[in-house]
C-alpha cells in the first residue's frame, strides 16, 4: 500500500513538473464566459473571438477558459483561480463579473483584466464592449421598410442603457421611413431563456407587430416568427438556419480583431487601462448579409452601414426628443456624446412605453 | 448458483461506517476509467481533483467559503428531515433571508450607521427565513397541505420577490438601471477572517451551528422528541409528544439557518443584493444533509467534501482543460454511489446455489 501510494506521489510530482515546463514560456490568457461555449450566441461569439485570437498568436500565447460562471458568489473565485493559475491577462465577458473583477483585480496589481461591457475601471482593468446602436440604427431603416402593419415588436432583456439606446436608435431609423411607427416592447428580465423568448415573440405577434427584434441571446424568437410567417432580426450570432426565410440580419459582435490587439499589446509590454467601445467601422459589429427583403431595401441598408462606417450618419444625431416632447440636451455638438449614449435612460419621442421601474 | 439481494435482520453497523468509503472508491476507480478515456492522466487528474486544493492555504479557504452556506443549511434541514417533515424549500428560505437582512443594508446605506447593523441583519436574516418556512408548515399542520409541494413553489416566489425588489425600489441609482442594490457599507459587511482572502465570519457561525445542532439533537428532550415522531410517529403519540408542535418548530430552525445563511452569503462574498446570488444551495445543500446522514458532524464532513469537488473541479478546468461537464458527472457518479452503498445496510448480496428440484419446475 506504502509502495503503491509513493508511486502516485511520484507520478503526480512528474505529472506536475512536465506541465510546468511546457506552459512556462508562453503567455496565459484567461477567459471566463456567462454560458456554455454551445450557446449560439453571447458566449459562442465570445470564445469564436478567442480562438480567431489563437489562430493569430496560437505560438506565443495559452488560453483556459471557465465556462458556465455564474453571476454569483462563484464568479470571484473563479476570475481569482485563473489569475493564481499564471494567467497574465483575463477577460471577464459578462456585465456581473464587474464588482468581482474589480475585487480581483486589487489583490493581483499586476495581472491585467479586461471586462465587456462595465463601467467600472482601474489601473489594471480595462472596459470593452460595442457599440450596438450602430447596427440598431440599421435595422430600424429596414424594418420602417418592411413592416406592413407600421408595428414592430422588440423583445428586451433588462432596461439597462445599451438596451434602451438600441431602442432609441432602432426608432429613430424607423421613423425617417414611416413617421408613425409604433414599437411594443416585452421586458423578459433575462439574457438567455428560449422559452421566455418564445412566448414574448408570439405575445408580440399577436399584438400585431410584423417585424420582430430582441436583445436578449437565443433564435426561440426567430423560430417562433419564421412559424408564423413574420420577419425578424438575429441577435449575438448568425441566426439565419433557424430562419432563413425570417432573418434579414443579424447584429454579429466579432471580438476576435479586439482581443487580437489586446494580446498582443500584452506581448509587447505596452498594455494600458482603457475604455474601448468599437464599433462597425472598426468590425466589432458585423451585419450578417441582408437578406429576405427587397432590392431597394438592401441598397439602403447598405448605404446607412456604409455611412455610419464612414462618419457621415450618426444614430443619435440632434437634435433629438425625448418622449416627454422636450428637447435632449446636445453635448456632442452635432450628435449626443459618449456618454450620454452610455448612460441613456429616456425614450424617445413616439415610443408608447414606460422605462419599468422609472 | 444466483445471486440475490435478501434483506438483513437488522442494520449492519459495519456497513453503515464502511459504505461511505467504499462509494468513494468505487467514484474514484470509475472516474480514474473516465479521466483515462478522455486521454487525462487518471493520477494527475485525481491529484488536481483532490490533493492540490487541500495543500495551499488559498484554496483551503475557497472550500470553506463554498461548503459555509451549504453546511448551515444543511444542518437546518436535518432537524426537519429527521422529524419527517419534508422541507424542500431551503433556497427560498435562503433567498427571503438575503432579502430581510439586505432590507437593512439598503435603509443604512451611506448613513454613519455603527456596528450594529452586521448582527441586526443577521438576526433579521435568519427571522425572515424562519417565518417564510413556517408558511407551508403552517398550511400542513392547519389544512393538511404537502409541505413538499408548498415549501418548493415558494422558492419561486422568493426568486420573484427578490427580482421585483433588485429592479425596482432597491436599485443602485448610480448602477444605470442594473438589477443589483448598491454594495454594502462597510458596517454591513461580514468581516474577512485572514487578510488577502476570502475566509469570513460566517465559516465560524457555521463551524457553533454545528456544534449547537450535535448538542441539541443529541443530547437534550427535544431533539430526541424531533427523532421519535420521525423515526417512530405511533410510539411518539403514546409518548405524548405533540408532532404538530414539532413540524413548527424544525421547520422553523430549517428556516432561519437557511435565511441566515442567505444574509451571510449576500453580506459575505457577494457584497449587494442581485438576482442569482445563489447557484441553487438550498437545492445542493438536501444532497449534503443525506450525505451526512443527518447528523451534524457528517453534515460538516459532506459539505466540506462537496465543496472540494467543486473548487477541484474548478482547478482541473484550468490545469488540465477537463470540461465542467465531468466535475457534474462526478457528483452524480458519487451520489449513485453512496445511495448504492447505502442499500448494502439494510440488504444483503447472496449466493444462492440453485436447487435441482427448483430448476425442474421452471423448466
Amino acid at each position: 500500500m506504502k509502495k503503491i501510494l509513493l508511486a502516485a506521489t511520484a507520478a503526480l510530482l512528474a505529472a506536475g513538473v512536465s506541465f510546468g515546463a511546457s506552459a512556462a514560456d508562453k503567455l496565459k490568457v484567461g477567459f471566463i464566459y456567462l454560458g456554455p461555449i454551445g450557446d449560439l450566441g453571447w458566449t459562442y461569439q465570445h470564445d469564436l473571438g478567442r480562438l480567431a485570437m489563437l489562430k493569430e498568436l496560437g505560438d506565443k500565447v495559452e488560453t483556459t477558459y471557465l465556462e458556465n460562471v455564474s453571476e454569483g458568489p462563484d464568479s470571484e473565485r473563479s476570475i481569482e483561480q485563473l489569475a493564481r493559475a499564471g494567467n497574465k491577462l483575463i477577460f471577464t465577458t459578462s456585465f456581473g463579473y464587474m464588482e468581482p473583477t474589480l475585487k480581483v483585480a486589487k489583490k493581483y496589481p499586476n495581472v491585467h483584466f479586461e471586462h465587456a461591457t462595465g463601467y467600472k475601471r482601474d489601473k489594471n482593468v480595462s472596459t470593452y464592449s460595442g457599440r450596438f446602436y450602430q447596427g440598431r440604427y440599421i435595422q430600424g431603416i429596414i424594418a420602417g421598410k418592411v413592416s406592413k402593419t407600421g408595428v414592430l415588436g422588440y423583445i428586451g432583456s433588462f432596461p439597462i442603457p445599451e438596451v434602451i439606446s438600441g431602442i432609441n436608435a432602432t426608432m429613430l431609423a424607423a421613423q425617417t421611413i414611416n413617421p408613425n411607427i409604433k414599437v411594443k416592447i416585452i421586458w423578459v428580465n433575462t439574457w438567455f431563456d428560449p422559452g421566455k423568448e418564445a412566448d414574448a415573440a408570439k405575445a408580440l405577434i399577436d399584438q400585431g407587430a410584423d417585424v420582430i427584434m430582441q436583445h436578449t441571446d437565443s433564435p426561440a424568437a426567430m423560430q417562433v416568427a419564421a412559424e408564423r410567417g413574420k420577419l425578424a432580426f438575429g441577435q449575438d450570432s448568425e441566426m439565419i438556419k433557424f430562419g432563413p426565410k425570417t432573418q434579414l440580419t443579424s447584429i454579429m459582435n466579432n471580438w476576435g480583431p479586439y482581443y487580437t490587439k489586446r494580446v498582443k499589446a500584452e506581448l509587447d509590454g505596452t498594455w494600458s487601462s482603457n475604455d474601448e467601445w468599437d464599433g462597425l467601422k472598426e468590425k466589432m459589429l458585423v451585419m450578417a448579409p441582408y437578406l429576405n427583403m427587397p432590392d431597394d431595401v438592401k441598397k439602403l441598408a447598405e448605404d446607412t452601414e456604409a455611412a455610419i462606417v464612414a462618419g457621415t450618419l450618426h444614430p443619435f444625431k440632434c437634435p433629438i426628443t425625448a418622449q416627454d416632447g422636450k428637447e435632449v440636451e446636445c453635448k456632442g455638438g452635432k450628435n449626443l456624446d459618449d456618454g450620454q449614449i452610455l448612460g441613456m435612460n429616456f425614450y424617445v419621442k413616439g415610443i408608447d412605453d414606460k422605462i419599468p421601474g422609472k | 448458483m444466483q445471486l440475490v439481494l435478501e434483506k438483513r435482520a437488522e442494520r449492519s453497523t459495519t456497513i453503515a461506517l464502511v459504505s461511505p468509503l467504499i462509494a468513494i472508491g468505487l467514484t474514484l476507480i470509475t472516474m480514474s476509467i473516465l479521466f483515462a478515456i478522455l486521454g487525462k492522466n487518471p493520477i494527475s487528474a485525481l491529484g488536481v481533483y483532490f490533493i492540490d486544493p487541500l495543500t495551499d492555504s488559498y484554496s483551503l479557504q475557497e472550500i470553506a467559503v463554498k461548503a459555509t452556506p451549504l453546511v448551515m443549511i444543511a444542518i437546518g434541514l436535518s432537524f426537519c428531515y429527521l422529524a419527517n417533515a419534508w422541507n424542500i424549500g431551503a433556497e427560498g428560505q435562503f433567498l427571503i433571508g438575503a432579502v430581510c437582512g439586505s432590507w437593512l443594508a439598503v435603509k443604512t446605506h451611506g448613513t454613519d450607521a455603527g456596528y450594529w447593523v452586521l448582527p441586526a441583519m443577521l438576526l433579521l436574516g435568519a427571522i425572515g427565513g424562519a417565518l417564510y418556512a413556517l408558511i407551508p408548515a403552517i398550511c400542513k399542520v392547519r389544512f393538511g397541505a404537502s409541505e413538499i409541494l408548498t415549501s418548493l413553489m415558494l422558492v419561486y416566489v422568493a426568486d420573484l420577490l427578490l427580482d421585483y425588489l433588485v429592479r425596482g425600489p432597491w436599485r443602485d441609482p448610480k448602477g444605470f438601471n442594473f438589477p443589483t442594490t448598491a454594495e454594502f457599507d462597510p458596517v454591513a459587511t461580514v468581516p474577512i477572517l485572514i487578510e488577502g482572502g476570502r475566509l469570513h465570519l460566517g465559516a465560524v457561525i457555521t463551524l457553533l451551528v454545528v456544534v449547537a445542532g450535535a448538542v441539541l439533537l443529541g443530547k437534550t428532550i427535544k431533539g430526541f422528541e424531533i427523532r421519535v415522531v420521525g423515526a417512530a410517529p405511533r410510539a411518539a403519540r403514546f409518548g405524548g409528544f405533540n408532532s404538530n408542535q414539532l413540524i413548527l418548530l424544525t421547520f422553523a430552525i430549517s428556516g432561519a439557518l437557511a435565511g441566515m445563511a442567505g444574509i451571510i452569503e449576500v453580506a459575505g462574498p457577494v457584497g449587494h443584493l442581485q438576482p442569482g446570488i445563489s447557484p441553487g444551495y438550498g437545492f445542493t445543500a438536501i444532497i449534503v444533509a443525506f450525505l451526512g446522514r443527518l447528523n451534524p458532524v457528517g453534515i460538516l464532513i459532506a459539505g466540506l467534501f462537496l465543496a472540494l469537488t467543486f473548487i477541484g473541479g474548478e482547478q482541473a478546468q484550468i490545469a488540465m482543460k477537463i470540461p465542467l461537464d465531468v466535475t457534474k458527472v462526478f457528483q452524480g457518479i458519487l451520489l449513485f454511489y453512496v445511495l448504492a452503498c447505502d442499500s448494502l445496510i439494510l440488504y444483503r448480496f447472496r449466493l444462492i446455489s440453485s436447487s435441482p428440484k427448483v430448476s425442474s419446475g421452471a423448466a
